[in-house]
């Protein structure tokens, strides 16, 4: 059971339970809706671009505990940051929860996100954890309206 | 070859010796083992059984002593890997006592059983503006193959609606029936969510309109005592590996009438009598549906799994899983917020619960921790999720060797969940 609170940290359950950000936003100028067919979860990443600057990020869907919680603190970490921080932001957290970076504590460029860092000794949740991220890359990328994690 | 259980060695007569799941256990090494520091226990039956000693021993003497091509060798392993091949398939028709082994057709699984009648039957008899019964519980291998042909053909795919309860709303099954209906293709057993259906009373009334009927066994297969003639159905469909068989092998029954007219399903080597440019004339059955080199250690180990179950006996293990059944739903629902998706009447060996405030998903990962195998998700069956208003279920299915232990296990188990996510 010890593993288990490695991966279900009090502030992801915080972010599972109360999602910040949990809206539709209706100026946003991408949508994208990031689904994982294997498991049903599906997220909807609304941004809402100024320049080159998000502006303002929100979500829906219906997920999991992993899902939901990373889905709302990627929208808390992302306003106001620009897209190629946000796609440096998003290579950074990959490698966190597929266990190629460790956590680096304090001052590190993901912060907060590094309670995910639990997700590299759970493989079959790493795809949780990255929908919303993948989501958000099409979103500021322009590629497609649904991603799926397959 | 013996397909016998030492669950059975113990006493003079099978009927005499009660079930003894520990024997039973001991015929599956895979049982003995810990996760994550814990027993094993492995309540995720409905996604695939484990495999007896029967079964891997069949397996590995089939390689180590007999390999060889099926059907035209002259030689002595070529002719005790026939004998071996054709001796499964009598087995198979014992088991679901069918009226000629030639009824007993070999396919990867039921996926490719159903997709076989809807390609081969459905591709002779359906025409624009025909319907193709199904219902919302089913698998979507018995929904998507049906809309693959029924986009080809200009048909419709009606489908039969499900109640709160998880049961098919018989009378709107009734009014579906109709004289444009070519096919009803139904769940014997729900995967999803254990509602067992009255698939005689489906089938006498589709019969009594001239509509022949398809049903999906997979989950029956195991966990219902079969009888094709009883039933009446025209089609039977089941997967191997959730038969406590190998993986990659399955059955289609299907009446003679209907497969002597059935154009073939693919074409290749073993399904013909004899080939010229000009014209092909096609083997007789089963053959004419066994196109290719067959799963041939699949199908022998596949009559020894058939073997082993019988020397258990399905009556006993239905059973069986109906007290583990009966305990794990009264054990889940005393866990505050859990709901179980699926309270039909009739139900066997499958049971789907959600929990309030927790994913399907986090429960599945929880468990894990503590050994426990459960399976989490929609169970490919999007549309029952959908009707339900929910994105997934967790799901603990029960096999032959499950024990009230585990049962209780799994109960304690999800009592823990609360502690993680408090």
């Amino acid at each position: 059971m010890g593993d288990l609170r490695d991966l279900y940290q009090e502030t992801i359950l915080d972010h599972s339970r109360r999602p910040r950000n949990f809206r539709t936003l209706a100026d946003a100028d991408r949508k994208v809706e990031g689904f994982n067919p294997l498991c049903g979860d599906r997220v909807t990443v609304f941004v809402s671009l100024e320049g080159d600057q998000v502006k303002d990020i929100s979500f829906q869907g219906s997920g999991c505990a992993i899902s939901t919680a990373s889905a709302s603190m990627m929208t808390e970490k992302l306003k106001g940051k620009t897209a190629e921080e946000a796609l440096s932001l998003f290579e950074g957290f990959h490698a966190l929860v597929t266990g190629k970076h460790e956590a680096r504590g304090n001052g590190s460029e993901l912060g907060k996100l590094e309670v995910f860092s639990g997700v590299s000794e759970f493989p079959i949740r790493v795809k949780c954890a990255t929908l919303a991220w993948h989501a958000l890359k099409a979103a500021l990328t322009g590629a497609e309206q649904t991603v799926s994690t397959e | 070859m013996s397909g016998t259980s030492e669950a059975l060695k113990t006493g003079p007569r099978a009927e005499l010796v009660r079930f003894d799941v520990e024997a039973i256990r001991r015929d599956f090494p895979i049982l003995h083992q810990e996760v994550h520091g814990r027993p094993l226990v492995y309540l995720d039956n409905a996604a695939t059984t484990q495999k007896p000693k029967a079964v891997l021993e069949v397996l590995q003497r089939y390689y180590t002593q007999d390999n060889a091509n099926i059907h035209r060798g002259v030689h002595e392993l070529s002719q005790r890997a026939t004998a071996a091949y054709e001796g499964a398939r009598e087995k198979v028709q014992r088991f679901l006592n069918a009226a000629s082994s030639r009824e007993i057709i070999f396919v990867r699984g039921t996926t490719e059983a159903i997709n076989l009648v809807a390609h081969s039957f459905g591709g002779a008899n359906v025409r624009e503006g025909d319907e193709i019964l199904v219902s919302t519980m089913e698998h979507h291998s018995n929904i998507v193959p049906w809309q693959i042909l029924c986009d080809a053909k200009k048909a419709r795919l009606r489908v039969i609606p499900v109640s709160d309860r998880g049961e098919l709303e018989m009378e709107s099954f009734d009014r579906l029936l109709s004289p444009k209906t070519r096919l009803v293709s139904v769940a014997h057993l729900s995967n999803a969510l254990g509602t067992l259906n009255p698939v005689k009373q489906i089938i006498r009334k589709a019969h009594a309109r001239g509509i022949p009927v398809l049903l999906d066994g997979a989950q029956a297969a195991a966990r219902v005592k079969l009888d094709v003639r009883d039933l009446d159905c025209d089609f039977y469909a089941l997967s191997g590996h959730k038969l406590y068989g190998p993986t990659g092998i399955g059955v289609l029954y299907g009446k003679a009438d209907h497969l002597e007219a059935m154009p073939p399903f693919m074409g290749g080597g073993d399904m013909i009598s004899s080939v010229t440019f000009e014209r092909t004339t096609y083997n007789k059955l089963p053959y004419k549906f066994e196109a290719g080199t067959p799963h041939i250690a699949g199908v022998i180990a596949l009559g020894a799994a058939v073997d082993y179950v019988d020397s258990i006996g399905l009556e006993a293990i239905a059973s069986h899983e109906e007290e583990l059944l009966h305990r794990a739903t009264e054990g889940v629902l005393s866990i505050p917020g859990l709901r179980v998706i699926g309270t039909a009447k009739e139900k066997a060996g499958i049971l789907s619960f959600v929990m309030e405030g927790i994913h399907p998903h986090d429960l599945g990962t929880i468990l894990d921790q503590q050994g426990i195998a459960i399976r989490a998700g929609h169970h490919c069956t999007q549309p029952l999720m959908e009707r339900f208003g929910i994105p997934a279920t967790a799901r603990a299915s029960f096999g032959m060797y499950n024990t009230p232990q585990e049962v209780d296990a799994l109960t304690e188990g999800l009592g823990k969940v609360r502690e993680v996510f408090g």
